[in-house]
C-alpha cells in the first residue's frame, strides 16, 4: 500500500477551491436596477446578446428577474440588440 | 316523492318551544351600531391615488428640433391638462438604435417622469399610437427603489450601482 505522497496522479489534483460565488445586488444593497443604464446591464449579457444565467453571473432568484426585465426592456426600446455578434 | 308546501314535517327540536317563549334579551350581546367610516374612505372624487410612472418615447429622426419641443410640450400639457403631474423631462436627443426601427438607423429619444392616477395611462397610449412621428413608446411604473434611485441620479449622487465589478 503506497503512501499518500507516493501516489501520482496522470493529471495534476485541483487544490485550489473555486470561488463561492455571490449576489452582486444583495451584498451591495442594490434595490433598483435601470433599463436605462445600458454600460450596466452589458455586465450581464454575453457576447451576442445573450442573458447570462444565474449559474454564471451567481444573481440571486429576485434579483436575477429584475435583471432579465430590465435586459428585455432595454431591447424593446432599441437600446439593447436581441442578438448580435461582438458586442462590448 | 315530494311532499307539498303545506305538508310540513314536525319539528325534531324538542327545544323549539323554550326558545319561543323565551327570546334573549340580554342587551350585553346585543349588537350595537357600527361606527360610521371617514367620509373620504369612500368617496372616490375626493380621494384620488397618484401613481409614479416613467416614460420613453422614440420619435422618428426627422423631427425638426422646434418640432420636437412642440410635441414634448403637447404631451406634457396632456398630462397636467388630465390631473397628472411631471417629475421630470429628459430629453436624450439623436441616438443611434441597437437594430433599425421601421427602416431606420437612429432615432430621438425623451423620457419623462410624471404622476397620475391610473385611469390615465390607457387614454394616453391611445394618444401617442395615433402619433405619427412617435416610433415606440413605453411607460414604466415606478416603484418607491425607483424614485429614489431616479431622484439620486437626477443630483448626481452615486447610486451603488458603479460598485459592480465586472463579470
Amino acid at each position: 500500500m503506497p503512501k499518500p505522497n507516493e501516489i501520482k496522479y496522470l493529471t495534476a489534483i485541483k487544490q485550489e477551491k473555486p470561488k463561492k460565488k455571490f449576489c452582486r445586488f444583495k451584498k451591495y444593497g442594490i434595490k433598483y436596477i435601470d433599463y436605462k443604464d445600458v454600460e450596466f446591464l452589458k455586465k450581464f449579457i454575453n457576447e451576442q446578446g445573450r442573458i447570462l444565467p444565474r449559474r454564471l453571473s451567481g444573481n440571486s432568484l429576485k434579483y436575477q428577474r429584475k435583471v432579465s426585465d430590465a435586459i428585455k426592456k432595454a431591447r424593446q426600446m432599441a437600446l439593447l440588440p436581441y442578438i448580435t455578434d461582438l458586442l462590448k | 316523492m315530494y311532499k307539498s308546501a303545506t305538508q310540513q314535517t314536525p319539528s325534531r327540536n324538542t327545544f323549539a318551544w323554550l326558545i319561543k317563549e323565551k327570546p334573549i334579551t340580554n342587551s350585553k350581546f346585543q349588537l350595537q351600531p357600527l361606527p360610521l367610516p371617514p367620509e373620504n374612505l369612500f368617496n372616490h372624487k375626493n380621494f384620488r391615488v397618484m401613481n409614479n410612472y416613467e416614460l420613453m418615447v422614440i420619435f422618428t429622426p426627422v423631427l425638426s428640433e422646434d418640432e420636437f419641443k412642440a410635441t414634448q410640450k403637447k404631451y406634457t400639457d396632456y398630462i397636467t391638462e388630465h390631473g397628472g403631474a411631471i417629475t421630470h423631462s429628459n430629453p436624450w436627443g439623436l441616438k443611434s438604435l441597437a437594430y433599425p426601427v421601421q427602416k431606420k438607423t437612429t432615432g430621438i429619444y425623451w423620457v419623462l417622469e410624471y404622476s397620475a392616477p391610473s385611469s390615465f395611462n390607457e387614454k394616453f397610449k391611445v394618444q401617442m399610437l395615433r402619433d405619427e412621428h412617435i416610433m415606440r413608446h413605453m411607460i414604466t411604473a415606478l416603484d418607491k427603489y425607483a424614485v429614489e434611485y431616479n431622484a439620486k441620479k437626477r443630483s448626481g449622487v452615486p447610486t451603488g450601482t458603479e460598485k459592480v465589478a465586472t463579470v
